[in-house]
């Protein structure tokens, strides 16, 4: 398995490539703009044989790929920020239609005021889609999530689109190593997409948004629900699959990091996971026993795995990079719920804007409300701002 | 251990590909690192940032480099507008592309060289402007020691196929040649 120095960026081209995606459209902006500069660059080379549909739009393009799988394609498209904003309609009609797709979301800030830098509002904006959703920690990652969305998102169990969301800038524009593997070796794992679960083609019928009575409607939305649910079994089954054939598993939906013998436990997604680890093995030389769950699946949310593993921690903190205003860091709501807030909790807004949030930072607010909570014996913090 | 680098460069100069290539080749030797930019609203012209960690370990670590052990400036005139010397580790290492001792007072290694003469005697230009970061990485190596000269390179070469490569390999070994310590 050849070793590169790859962008995340130019690892989601690479994965696309190695995926053999038929139908790609996608219009440029920052951070995202490398991933279909280098995607175009291949279609150009001869090196992918797909089909460039050049867009004025996001939704244009998100419309461009909806209709590419509907004919049956295997379809990409690529996006940050106000982009995602701007195809939020066609991104529900998509998951709706039950079509299988992928979509990388690069993860920045939404303005105003501008701001290029990551936060994940915009990715955390698209939960209530119907949309698979996973996060990446390293560029490495990025390879594996864009490959097993597409195995995923076709599987008969869930037929829904999949988002990759990977940090603006921390991934997207950062060199790292990355393995990857033979083209042979993703062939005979990933196959060409089958014809399902319908394809519209000249000559046979097949009725697209019609209107239903509303009864039937409501039933629909109760499937897509249970194929969220069977998202949770197939992502934890291809997990496995990818290990056997590259040695590599995350854990499926979430990723445990030290957390067999902690009593307190950071929970948090994307790249400043690993800044979270290091702050743990930091902690955990002075004694204090501390891991990190780490959300690989926003949806379908792991609240089974999360429940499992966190309900008899002293303490869970949960780190947001992005803020539902009102009510506070979504992931936070979410974990609170599923761990029907009987450790202490505290939930923690930052690094979001792009604000650079290292080690000595997790150390310090760890470190805090571990005092805390030994001083106190039970804490509830809904939403701390660091450094505001 | 990791080492950490900050490169001050104007948009344009090749900053970030400095940082790419020089994690390149470290990767050529077996070791890992991590090449990314800060981007604020820069264009070319304008001061821009860009880091890189190299380790005989995977790098899990994502955040700005704090208190580099290296710095490379591919402008003087950044010194009037940047504190350069910002967060730089006692012992660090600063290389500077510039015909002059800059003057830098404090407990670190100087290292000059004239890049931008290097980079304008081989044609390389871009837009018009002289590219220095293949010439400065000639005396990153020569200050450090912490990769070859030969995978930086290796690194160049296989970045540019061709008389561009050969060009930029050429300019790295010129500045390897006359990189001097003026602290």
């Amino acid at each position: 398995m050849p070793r590169k120095i790859l962008t995340g960026n130019h690892t989601v081209a690479e994965a696309v490539k190695l995926a053999r995606v038929q139908v790609i459209a996608a219009y440029p902006i920052t951070p995202q703009t490398t991933i279909v500069e280098k995607l175009a660059e291949m279609v150009e080379h001869g090196e992918i044989e797909a089909k460039m549909i050049r867009v004025e739009s996001e939704h244009s393009a998100l419309a461009a790929v909806y209709g590419a799988a509907a004919g049956g394609a295997r379809a990409f498209t690529a996006t940050s920020s106000h982009g995602l904003l701007y195809m939020h309609e066609v991104v529900w009609w998509a998951a709706a239609s039950r079509l299988p797709l992928v979509m990388a979301v690069v993860t920045r800030a939404i303005g105003p005021p501008w701001n290029i830098h990551v936060s994940h509002e915009d990715i955390m904006d698209q939960r209530d889609t119907g949309w698979i959703i996973s996060m990446a920690e390293d560029n490495q990652e990025v390879l594996d999530l864009v490959l097993q969305a597409f195995r995923i998102s076709e599987d008969e169990r869930v037929y829904l689109p999949a988002m990759v969301g990977l940090d603006g800038f921390l991934l997207s524009h950062t060199a790292m190593p990355v393995d990857v593997p033979e083209q042979e070796v993703v062939d005979s794992w990933l196959p060409p997409r089958l014809p399902r679960p319908y394809v519209i083609e000249p000559g046979s019928g097949v009725i697209m948004g019609n209107i239903p009575p509303d009864e039937a409607f409501y039933r629909m939305r109760h499937s897509m629900q249970r194929a969220m649910y069977n998202a949770k079994r197939v992502i934890e089954e291809v997990d496995e699959e990818y290990y056997k054939m590259t040695g590599r598993r995350y854990g499926g939906l979430v990723e445990f990091y030290r957390c067999d013998d902690a009593k307190y436990v950071v929970v948090l997604m994307g790249t400043w996971a690993g800044n979270a680890k290091e702050a743990a093995d930091r902690l955990r030389e002075r004694g204090i026993p501390v891991g990190v769950a780490r959300i690989r699946y926003v949806r379908p949310f792991p609240r089974e795995r999360l429940r499992e593993k966190l309900l008899g921690m002293k303490g869970v903190m949960v780190f947001d990079r992005s803020v539902s205003m009102g009510r506070g860091g979504p992931l936070h709501a979410e974990v609170v719920e599923a761990l029907e807030a009987k450790p202490s909790i505290m939930g923690v807004v930052a690094g979001v804007g792009g604000v650079d949030v290292g080690v000595r930072d997790f150390e310090k607010l760890v470190e805090d409300f571990v005092k805390k909570v030994e001083e106190e014996g039970r804490v509830y913090v809904n939403d701390y701002w660091y450094g505001v | 251990m990791i080492e950490e680098y900050r490169f001050h460069g104007r948009g344009g100069q090749g900053a970030v590909t400095a940082a790419r290539l020089l994690v390149g080749a470290a990767h050529r030797e077996g070791r890992y690192g991590q090449a990314f930019p800060h981007f604020g609203a820069e264009r070319r012209g304008a001061p821009v940032v860009a880091f890189a960690r190299i380790s005989d370990r995977p790098i899990r670590v994502h955040e700005q480099v704090r208190e580099p052990d290296v710095v490379v400036v591919l402008d003087p005139t950044l010194f009037k507008l940047v504190n350069v010397l910002e967060g730089l580790r006692e012992g660090g290492v600063l290389v500077v592309n510039s015909k002059e001792d800059p003057g830098i007072q404090g407990p670190y290694k100087v290292f000059i060289v004239d890049a931008t003469g290097i980079a304008l005697s081989l044609g390389l230009r871009v837009a018009g402007w002289p590219v220095v970061n293949t010439s400065i990485l000639g005396a990153v190596v020569k200050a450090t020691g912490s990769v070859s000269l030969d995978s930086v390179v290796d690194e160049i070469k296989s970045n540019w196929p061709g008389r561009m490569g050969e060009a930029n390999a050429q300019a790295a070994k010129l500045a390897y040649e006359k990189a001097v310590r003026v602290r």
